[in-house]
């Protein structure tokens, strides 16, 4: 168990002069986000909110597709079109590897959740979702479409 | 030492009454998704260049429309939620935030409910 002098809390002599108008010395401070070291876990906290807005937003395309196939055969070809041209596979590529990313972390989510995972296994569980969710997004388009 | 009153012990909601639900939906529908989201992956490769007849075919399948169904209300479910959170950590301008959170609400739901209509409409026959 972490205590306060300990990651991520900072002591007040580490911030020089910064919060003179606080009088208790010795107290915990949290630091601004700009002093901090960048490290692989912050990029994933934020690469797990964009993948999160991501997904949210390609809904529609979804939305679209399956609107289309109950709509008419005009309509449904013109979907299938779209997503057979370049662009629209960019897209699908783009939300395959969003979803998987997004996934793996929420599988770290949990594990937090539970309690576990705080010490340094945090980078190897950050790692292990970037490169799992790039595999997972390999094997699909390479051998599955 | 303890300053909760008796009452608010028992009723264990905290000040601002509501929270966990939220957290608690977040993570539920975070479960569902793991397994629903693998099924669709593999349901949507299956479908790659599919024509409407196809579509027809695939979703006059019960289990198969009604997990994709599932998935659906599953993932607006947690997107709204989650969406709710991110508006309340950027937006602070009331007016804009109430704004967007309605929209939120709005995108999400429409999701469901087209996405579900759809999907029973081609169940049953295109
Ligand atoms: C007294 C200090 C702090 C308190 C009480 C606090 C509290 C919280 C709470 C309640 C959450 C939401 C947790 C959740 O969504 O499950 C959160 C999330 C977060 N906090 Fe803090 N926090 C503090 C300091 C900091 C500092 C110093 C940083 C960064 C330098 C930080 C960065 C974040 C980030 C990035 C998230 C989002 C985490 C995620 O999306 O998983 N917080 N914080
Ligand atoms: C595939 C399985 C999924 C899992 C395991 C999962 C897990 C999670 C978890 C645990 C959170 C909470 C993060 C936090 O507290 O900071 C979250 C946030 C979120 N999720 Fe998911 N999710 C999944 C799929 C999806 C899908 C399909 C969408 C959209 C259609 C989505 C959209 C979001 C959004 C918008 C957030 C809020 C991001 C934030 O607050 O930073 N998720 N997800």
């Amino acid at each position: 168990m972490a205590t306060l002098d300990q990651w991520p809390f900072a002591r007040r002599g580490q911030i020089e002069g910064a919060f003179d108008a606080m009088a208790e010395p010795n107290r915990p401070l949290s630091p601004h986000i700009l002093i901090y070291k960048q490290e692989i876990t912050m990029v994933m906290s934020i690469v797990h909110r964009i993948t999160g807005v991501g997904l949210y937003t390609g809904t529609a395309f979804l939305v679209w597709w399956l609107a289309a196939a109950a709509i008419s055969d005009g309509a449904f070809a013109v979907a299938q079109g779209f997503f057979g041209h370049w662009f629209g596979k960019l897209i699908l590529i783009g939300y395959t590897w969003a979803l998987f990313h997004h996934l793996l972390g929420g599988l770290r989510h949990f594990v937090w959740d539970l309690g576990k995972g705080y010490g340094p296994e945090r980078y190897t569980m950050a790692w292990a979702t970037i490169g799992g969710s790039v595999v997972l997004t390999g094997i699909v388009w390479l051998f599955l479409i | 030492m303890s300053f909760r009153t008796p009452l608010s012990r028992v009723t264990g909601l905290g000040s601002a009454k509501s929270g966990t639900e939220h957290f608690w939906n977040q993570r539920m529908t975070a479960l569902a998704n793991v397994p629903l989201m693998l099924f669709s992956v593999w349901l949507v490769i299956t479908l790659v260049g599919a024509d409407r007849a196809q579509m027809v075919a695939t979703f006059a399948n019960p289990f198969i429309t009604g997990f994709a169904i599932l998935t659906i209300l599953s993932a607006a479910i947690h997107m709204r939620l989650g969406l709710q959170v991110v508006i309340e950590d950027y937006v602070h301008t009331e007016s804009t935030k109430w704004l967007l959170l309605m929209l939120n609400s709005f995108f999400a739901f429409g999701v469901a409910i087209i996405a579900t209509v759809s999907l029973l409409k081609l169940s049953f026959g295109g």
